[in-house]
Formats: C-alpha cells, structure tokens, sequence
C-alpha cells in the first residue's frame, strides 16, 4: 500500500503517526514545499521575538521521519492531480503514485490587494522562510517602526514579536475590535489597553489603503483609508488565511472554502482524504462543516485520517472553534461561542475581577455550556472544554460554575465516572 | 469572685524551625486546637481545645508537632491531685455530671501485671511452635456433661448425646461489643472485616446490625440489649451467636445514653428509633427482674433461632459477680461474658466507670472455680472482657479460667485510638467515636481490618509461644490450668481468691 | 500500565499530597529546605478538591487517548513507552497553554512564578511508587494495574 501525503505540518504528521499505527509496514512519502525537516508554525512569533532559535522550532525529534520508515521529499511543491490515474504532479514535473492520498497542504494567506504591495519591506507571517527573511530585514535594515494589518491571531503574534524587538508597531484592524472572530468586545478591550500599555498604537475599523516606497524601493509609510498617513519601514500583511485548494481546481475532489470531507475524512474523490487548515470538516455540534484552522484539531484529523488511510472506519468526532494564545503576558483561552448574538436563548455567566485584570465568561444555552472565554486566569479552563464537549446540564451549578474553587467535585458522580475521554476517576 | 480558669490539660509545642505551615494540622483538627493566620501564614495553636489525640502529631510532615501534658503544676498533694482539684472546679461551673470514655484510668491494682507464667524445662519438654502443631481453636458453647458415642457409624452418626450448637474461633480473642453508633460505620465494618479474616467474632453491641454488615453474619455475635435496638427476625437469624446484655464493665447498673444529635437517619434505620431521639437504654431489662425472667428470655431467643445458634448473657464484675454467674449458667445460657473494671465505653459518668465493679481477673477466677465447684463448669463458655492489653494478658486470663477474651480497647488502639477519652465528644479525629463525615472518612476499613488482623495474628504467634515454652500444645490444656500461674507482690487473701500459688512455691 | 485510581471516600482533605509533590519537584527534597529555602516554591503537580466533607486528590489521569498529546505544538508532552506516561519536558514548554484548554480535568498549571511553562504529574519517574500515594495516610489513592 502506498501512502501520498501532501503537507509536512502538524496533520502530515499525525497521518504518519495514524498510518503506522495500523499498517507498519505500508509505503510513506511526504512533500513538504519547504525546504526544513520539520516546524512548527505557531512557533513562528518566538522566533520573531527571540524566545527559541531556528532548531528548536520542530515538534517532532529528527529521527521521525526515519524511524516511521518515511520518505521525505522536501522543496517539492503539489501543482496537480490526476485521481483517475491516481497520481499528484509536482512542480519539477514529476509525478507520484498513490494508493491512498492524504491532501494537508494547510493554508495561504489572504492577499493584501493594495497599491505598493510590492514594495520592498512588505512581508506575510505564515512559512519559516517569510518569517526568516522578515528577520533579516529587520536587522539589515535598522528597522524602527512597523505596521501590522489585520488584529487576528497572527496579526497580534507577529505584533507581539516586533515589539519584543523594540520595534515601534501600529495595528491596523478593519473589525470594532481586535481578534473580533475570537473574542467579545470586553477581552478584546483588555488586549486593546494592554498593547497601548507596551506603546503600541492600535486603529480600529480602518485598514491600509496603500503602501508608499521610499527612493531606494523600501516602505516609507502607509495611508490608512482615512487618508492618516503612518511612517515605517516594514508592512506585515495579517489578513487572513483561507485553506490552500487553488491547485485542485479542476479535479475530482470537491472544495468549498476548504476541501470538504464527510466524518471519516473522505473526499468526495476516492482514496482519497484531507486534513487540517486546508480541509472544511463537520463541526462537532453538527451544523453545516467549517473551516477550523486550530492545531489540535489539525492534528486529530490527521491521525484519523491516517487510520482510515489503512481502511479503518474511524469517526471523526468533529471539529470545536478554541485558542490560546497569550498576548502581552496575559494568557488568555477560548472555547467555541464566545459572541454569541443578543436572544437567541444564551445565557451568560461572568466574572471580572479589573484590578487582577481577570475575565472569565460562560455562554450557556438550554442549560449546558456552549461557550468559554477566559483573560488574566486560565486555570483549568480544560475542564470547561470537557463541559461543553460532553453537554453536561449545568442546572443548579450555574452559581459554582466561575469559583475560584470549581471543579469535577462539583459535577455528578457519575459523569466523573465516566469521562468521554475513556478515562475517568475510576475507584 | 474570680472563678479559676481551667488549666488546659494539654500543651502543643511547636517547632518553629521545623514547621512549613502546610497546615495540615490546621485542617484536620477537629477540635480547631490549630489556627491558621492567612496574613501572616503562620499557624498557632490554642492548647485549652487540644484533647491529646495526637492525630495531628502522627501527621505532621516535619514532625514538628508534640502534644504534652500541660507542665503547669500545682503543688504536690498526694490527696488533693490536680485532676481533683479541676473535676470540683468543673463541676461547680457546670453543675452536671462529668462524663468520659473509654475505661477506667485509675492506679487500682493490675493484676495481670503481678502474674507470671511457667515454663518447661528438663521434666516437660517445650514444643516449637514452627515446627509441631498448636492448637487455640476454641468452642463457644455449652458442653454437655457426658458423651456417647456409637460404634462402627459413618462419622456425622457416631455421636448418640445432643451437642448444643458450638462456633468455633481460630484463637481465643474477639473483638468486644462496640456498637454503631458509638463508633462509627468504617470502624465496625473494620471490625467485622477483621473478624472474618481471623476467624473470629464480632459484637455487634446494642446499635443494631447495619445492612452493609449482613453478610459477615457467621462473624458476628448480635447483642440484645436493654433497649431492644435493631432486634428483629432477621438481625437474630444474621448473627453466630446471640448475647443478652444485663451489664457493662465501664458502667455497672446504670443504663446506656446516645444523645439524640449523634441518631444519624442511618443509626436511626439501624437501631429502628426515630432519628434525632435520645437512644435511652435502661438500667434494667424491663422485662427482666429475676433469674426466671432471664431464662425466659434465654428461652425466648432459642425457640427464635430454633436452637440453631447458642444465646449467652453478659454481666458487669461486680461483687456477687460469682452466684449471679452461677445463676445465669443455671437458666440456660450457652456462654457467660463477665466484663472488669477496665471495660471501655463511648461514654460513661466518670466517677460510675472509675469506682464501679472488680477486677476481671479476680472476677474470671471466682466464677471459674464456683462453676467447676458446682460441677456445671461445662454447660457454658466463660469469656472475659476488660482491659486486655496484649497476648499474656490474654493467656493470663485463659489459666484463670476464661474460655475467650473479649478485646475493645487494643482493637481500638490498633486503629489509631490514642485513648484520649473524649470519645462521648463525637469529635474522633480518627474516625473511631465520631458519625460525622468529614472524621468518619479518615478511618478507611481495609487498612483497619489489615491491622486488627495484624494483632490478632501477632497475638495468636506470641500466645502459641507461651503455650510451647510450657510444654503445652493445646490452650485447652492451660484453660483454667492455675498450676501453670504464680503471684508476686499480692497479698495473701488475693492470691486465694485468684487460687493462685506464690512465685518461689513449686506445685 | 499502572495508574493512580482515587477513592474519594477515603480523603481527609489533609492535602499531604500536595506537600509531598511539592518536595519531590524541589532542588533539595527536603521539606524544610523546599518551603522554607527555596523561591520559587516548586508547584505542586497533585491539586485536592473539596466541597463539603467530600475531597480527593486529582493530577494527571495519563490518559490513554490523551488530548493534551495533540494540542503541543513543541512536542514537549510526549508518551513514555516504558510507563505508558505522558511526560512534560518543560525545556520544550513554551507556554502556548494549548494543553490547559484542552485537559477535561484540569490538571495542568502554569509555573508562573518559574518558567512560565507548564507544570504536570509525571507519576513521579525514576521512583517506585509515586509520592503523593506513598504518602497518603489513609490510602485514599493507590498505584495499581489498570484493569
């Protein structure tokens, strides 16, 4: 059996994991566009900031692909398939056969459409090679101020890292708020004073309107489009990514946003699957399936998509919007519905706590936690998670449910028996 | 007037380089003798409230915790002793009758202490226990005065005589009656758990039999007390043995009193009374008032069980402790329990349980020689009960006399009892005395049970020691065996009443 | 594998798990030294609940399907194969705090006062039996064979 994967991230490699699992002895080839073994992206923003060092950026030791008997093709870029004749064609113009494809080519970035996008000094923040050429920039070119575009997670990440490096830098967000796909207006708001607290400046509903070069083809300033003009030296464009399927057009595998693939992770071409960024998965509460570029979920995908790959017919649980990320020093974790609209039967329960600068916010509906979004204390928000993954009924715990000292105590005896998981507090 | 403090009887000495302030003193205490200062996170202790059960000191990670007995002194008086003075000091405050657990610890004679056993040499040759045989099963149960046996039968048919009903015992201890309610859940369960495993008994005292304790049945000897709790058909068909309680060591001739705070809803379905109600025993069987009564009531019970099970009766040592045991052998019963001045209780009137009764060791012998005089000796197992310390106490009583020991407090101690006395308090920090769930958790009944059975066995090995240092390779032949005895340091009339020879006289 | 199994009924809420743990993630392993001498204290991996007279002691379920395994973005938690453990090696740790959003009990802290990386029971490695159940008085947890 010949197993193709495309994608060398978190999913790419939870397939291999997932594949082994049940066939060690199958035939695994994996191609990576990029020219490193093995990275993690998130890890992206620490090396920005100067927290980790290129090699120490893998999430896998580098034995890996060795020891799972995987042949690794680096600097290979997937262009086309050809399902009929089971074969992915790579940029070189050569092709590989496959018996069972698995598709993780993760996402790209949203495109700034702008006048001077060109210009020298504007960079993206997805792949290592951006990130290292940002760096080198930075260095090369005494860079003292910087514009960010966009307030998402990479956007704030990338902002974070260039003012850890005494870069001066001016968020540019087109939304109310920042992170307003994850967060509510109040955590928001916590963030927003935190990054002016570092001498970050942040503008929000606006976005830029044009880059302008300076003689030597460098960015000397952007103009937001109320016409203000913002002087610096580097451009991050944080947008948005949307899941890499262009090169699919055409073919059998049928995509949305992102590829769609039914719970087991199939395509709608056979043989073969799709996981992580690039792939639009059902939800776990059902409802029409989305695009959830999370790690954890990446992951899972990617092991049960490699099991299925050796024919076994494991369910994919579905997929939970959840984040963390710790801006500013502040830790801050959020689980599915967190903005939820007015009506609508949500209920909320919250806590604040201003002087500790510490949010913590429950959405409830028909009794159970659809919702979780804590800033300044993260402490065993993992139990929440559980919550909402299993619909517990929260009846009289609502008032128990933000105290310092909640826990699995609190819930019935018998749920802490038997823990979705499999593992419960067995006696 | 300037009403004297009361001197806290304890002092807790804590070492200040030693403490961490993890405070679990401070959160186990049950008596808040530990304060924890969040300010200044240091924790003190408040020495009046501290009872020395030395719960906290057994857990003290660093052991920098030591409870000692408060060095405030008064001056020596051999009459007037500070415990004198502090009892007219309390009980001029409160008015009331000073209450205590647990049994009688007062200087009176032990005799057991002026005991000493034999052993072979030369003439009688010693057995090792390792390597021969040694026999400490036991019969409860009447026997009766002859034999007969037919001839060339299948072996269940050769005997022609009726032979009451007999349990056996492993060894000749069992664990005395400690009633749910007095203790706690985890505790009896312990208890009958132990029992089990040792091929022993338990009694069940006057709480009645728990549902959970049902099936250790053929372990148990079920109590009916005076106050008939938890007596019905099925607790009387449950048990080994059936025991009718006329009296207790600790507390001759008065009655017994659960107050009602401590009737849980679970001792209340227990003991069948309504929860919340004071759990009164009387002083006296009300159906009880003369030896005709009490062989009624014998006979009562046996028709009950149909004769299957032996039904004994258990008295306080008091002074007429010998006809009154002859009496009750005469109206029936399969075994008599004579309980000693030292017998513990829950909770007791402390001047009743200090100055009421005799010792069971003159007790055991008055009534042992009085029944082997009257030529009935036979007709009932003699088991004695309190204040047995260890295995030659035990055996000690054996060559008196008894049949079997009785064991509460050591079974107590051996699951963390410190014998603190505050037991009628409810507040055990071990989990023993005490119904309330946040004490009753912290005595968990497999480690219980694990270490009575420790004792038993331990006990068992020392006793099965002594019988071979004496050439003896059944407790059968030392029962009653006084030759096997000799008394130093006790008076000449006292070693008549025990029929005991002086050390130094050979046979 | 062997596994720490709670018996709730049995906790006395003395929490000498917790100082335990403690001292066995200290630099001196010695109890004195740990609360007393050391800054930061070390945190305790073992976190005790309570409400009323119910209490047990909850760390580290070492979950078969763990999904803590999943949400590193590091590799920092990784299963030993000898144990059957899940180990946290907080040299990795870069305190993204993925694995506390999704932990459905809750057992992994931060280390805020030290590394601001993460903290978790590792069944204590390299001892026999681990030290909050040696410790525990009353056998209100043990280390046994999962069944």
């Amino acid at each position: 059996m010949r197993y193709v994967i495309v994608g060398n991230g978190p999913a790419g490699t939870a397939a291999v994991e997932g594949i082994r699992e049940a066939d060690p002895k199958g035939r695994i080839t994996v191609i990576s566009d990029e020219g490193v073994m093995n990275y993690s992206k998130p890890l992206l923003s620490y090396l920005l900031a100067r927290k980790l060092k290129k090699n120490q950026l893998t999430h896998r030791p580098e034995n890996f692909y060795a020891r799972n008997g995987v042949e690794l093709l680096l600097k290979k870029k997937a262009v086309g398939l050809e399902t009929e004749k089971k074969r992915v064609v790579l940029s070189d113009g050569s092709s590989i056969l496959y018996d069972r494809l698995l598709i993780a080519t993760g996402g790209a970035p949203i495109p700034l459409k702008i006048p001077g996008k060109k210009t020298q000094g504007v960079f993206t923040f997805t792949r290592l090679e951006e990130a290292e050429e940002l760096i080198r920039y930075l260095k090369d070119h005494s860079v003292r101020e910087a514009v960010v575009v966009g307030g998402g997670l990479i956007g704030l990440k990338a902002t974070e890292g260039l003012l850890g490096r005494e870069i001066s830098v001016t968020l540019v967000e087109l939304a109310d708020r920042v992170l307003s796909a994850t967060f509510d207006r109040r955590a928001s708001g916590i963030i927003e004073e935190a990054l002016k607290k570092e001498g970050c400046r942040v503008f929000l509903k606006n976005t830029v309107g044009k880059i302008v070069g300076n003689r030597s083809g460098g960015v000397k300033e952007v103009v937001l489009q109320n016409q203000r003009k913002i002087p610096c030296q580097v451009v991050i464009e944080a947008v948005g990514v949307l899941p890499n399927v262009g090169w699919l057009k055409g073919t059998e595998v049928r995509c949305d946003r992102g590829i769609l693939v039914n719970q087991f992770l199939q395509t709608s071409a056979e043989g073969v699957f799709a996981a992580g960024d690039c792939c639009q998965a059902p939800g776990f509460f059902g409802g029409p399936p989305g695009v959830f570029p999370i790690w954890p979920s990446a992951v899972r995908q990617g092991k049960v998509a490699g099991l299925n790959m050796t024919g076994g017919k494991k369910e994919y649980e579905g997929a939970l919007v959840m984040n963390s990320v710790e801006l500013c020093g502040i830790p801050t974790i959020s689980v599915g519905l967190t903005d939820p609209r007015e009506g609508n039967g949500y209920e909320i329960v919250e806590s604040v706590n201003e002087k500790k600068g510490v949010y913590k916010k429950l959405v409830l509906r028909d009794d159970r936690i659809v919702g979780a979004l804590f800033v300044g204390d993260i402490g065993r928000a993992g139990v929440y998670t559980g919550l909402i993954k299993d619909a517990v009924k929260t009846g009289d715990l609502k008032g128990h449910l933000l105290k310092e000292s909640f826990g699995l105590i609190h819930l019935p005896k018998d749920y802490r028996k038997h823990y979705v998981i499999g593992e419960g507090i067995e006696v | 007037m300037a009403k004297g403090k009361m001197t806290p009887e304890f002092k807790v000495l804590r070492d200040m380089e030693k403490c961490v302030s993890c405070q679990v003193c401070h959160r186990l205490c049950s008596n808040d003798a530990h304060l924890y200062d969040p300010d200044t996170g240091v924790v003190t202790s408040e020495d009046s409230r501290c009872v020395g059960c030395h719960f906290c000191e057994s857990l003290c990670p660093t052991g920098a915790l030591v409870i000692r007995r408060n060095p405030s002194e008064i001056k020596l008086n051999a009459l007037w002793s500070g415990r004198a003075l502090e009892d007219i000091s309390r009980q001029s405050t409160t008015g009331g009758v000073l209450l205590t657990g647990m049994g009688n610890d007062r200087p009176f004679p032990v005799y057991f202490d002026h005991l000493l056993l034999n052993a072979s040499q030369v003439t009688n040759p010693s057995i090792d226990p390792l390597r021969e045989p040694m026999e400490l099963r036991t019969y409860l149960g009447g026997k009766p005065d002859r034999l007969e046996v037919k001839e060339g039968q299948k072996p269940e048919e050769v005997l022609k005589s009726f032979l009451a009903s007999q349990i056996p015992l492993e060894t000749p201890i069992l664990f005395t009656a400690m009633s749910y309610g007095s203790i706690s859940l985890n505790a009896v369960k312990s208890l009958a758990m132990a029992a089990k495993e040792a091929g022993t008994l338990w009694n069940t005292g006057e709480g009645g039999l728990h549902p959970d304790l049902y099936p250790y049945g053929p372990h148990l000897v079920v109590q009916v007390a005076s106050g008939r709790f938890g007596v019905h058909k099925e607790y009387l068909e449950a048990g080994a043995a059936i025991e009718i309680k006329i009296g207790q060591g600790a507390k001759p001739g008065i009655g017994g009193h659960l107050p009602g705070e401590k009737v849980t809803e679970e001792i209340s379905r227990t003991r069948m009374i309504p929860a919340g109600t004071d759990a009164l025993s009387p002083a006296p069987h009300h159906d009880i008032y003369s030896i005709e009564d009490l062989k009624q009531l014998i006979y009562a019970l046996k028709e009950a069980v149909r004769y299957r099970k032996p039904v004994g009766v258990k008295i306080a040592a008091v002074h007429n402790v010998a006809p009154i045991a002859s009496g009750i052998v005469r109206a029936g019963a399969d075994f008599v329990v004579i309980d000693g001045l030292r017998g513990g209780t829950g909770a007791a009137p402390r001047v009743i349980r200090d100055h009421v009764g005799i010792p069971i060791e003159l007790a055991i012998s008055v009534v042992d020689q009085r029944l082997r005089e009257e030529g009935q000796r036979n007709r009932a197992s003699l088991i004695a009960a309190g204040g047995f310390r260890n295995s030659a106490d035990v055996i000690k009583a054996v060559a008196l006399g008894a049949d079997a020991v009785y064991v509460g407090t050591s079974a107590l101690v051996a699951l963390g009892c410190h014998v603190c006395q505050k037991c009628y308090t409810g507040k055990c920090n071990w989990g023993i005395a005490t119904q309330d769930p946040y004490l009753t958790k912290r005595l968990n009944p497999e480690i219980g049970a694990r270490r009575l059975v420790n004792l038993l066995r331990a006990w068992s090995l020392e006793i099965k020691e002594m019988l071979g240092g004496m050439g003896i390779n059944a407790l059968e032949s030392l029962r009653g065996n006084r030759e096997q005895l000799r008394a130093v340091g006790l008076a000449e009339t006292d070693m008549k009443i025990l029929g005991v020879k002086p050390a130094g006289e050979a046979w | 594998m062997k596994k720490i199994f709670i018996h709730e009924e049995y906790c006395m809420n003395c929490r000498l798990c917790e100082v335990h743990c403690i001292v066995q993630n200290s630099k001196t392993r010695n109890i004195i030294k740990a609360y007393k001498g050391e800054y930061p204290k070390p945190v305790p991996r073992v976190l005790v609940e309570e409400q009323g007279y119910l209490s047990f002691a909850l760390q580290c379920r070492h979950c078969e399907d763990a999904p803590c395994l999943e949400a590193c973005i590091t590799g920092a938690m990784r299963r030993d194969p000898e144990s059957g453990a899940v180990l946290a090696d907080e040299e990795r740790c870069v305190g993204c705090w993925m694995c506390i959003m999704v932990c459905p009990f809750g057992v992994i802290s931060r280390n805020v006062e030290g590394k601001r990386v993460i903290s978790k029971c590792n069944l204590c490695q390299g001892e026999e039996i681990p030290v909050c159940v040696k410790n525990c008085p009353n056998e209100a947890i043990v280390f046994e064979e999962e069944k």
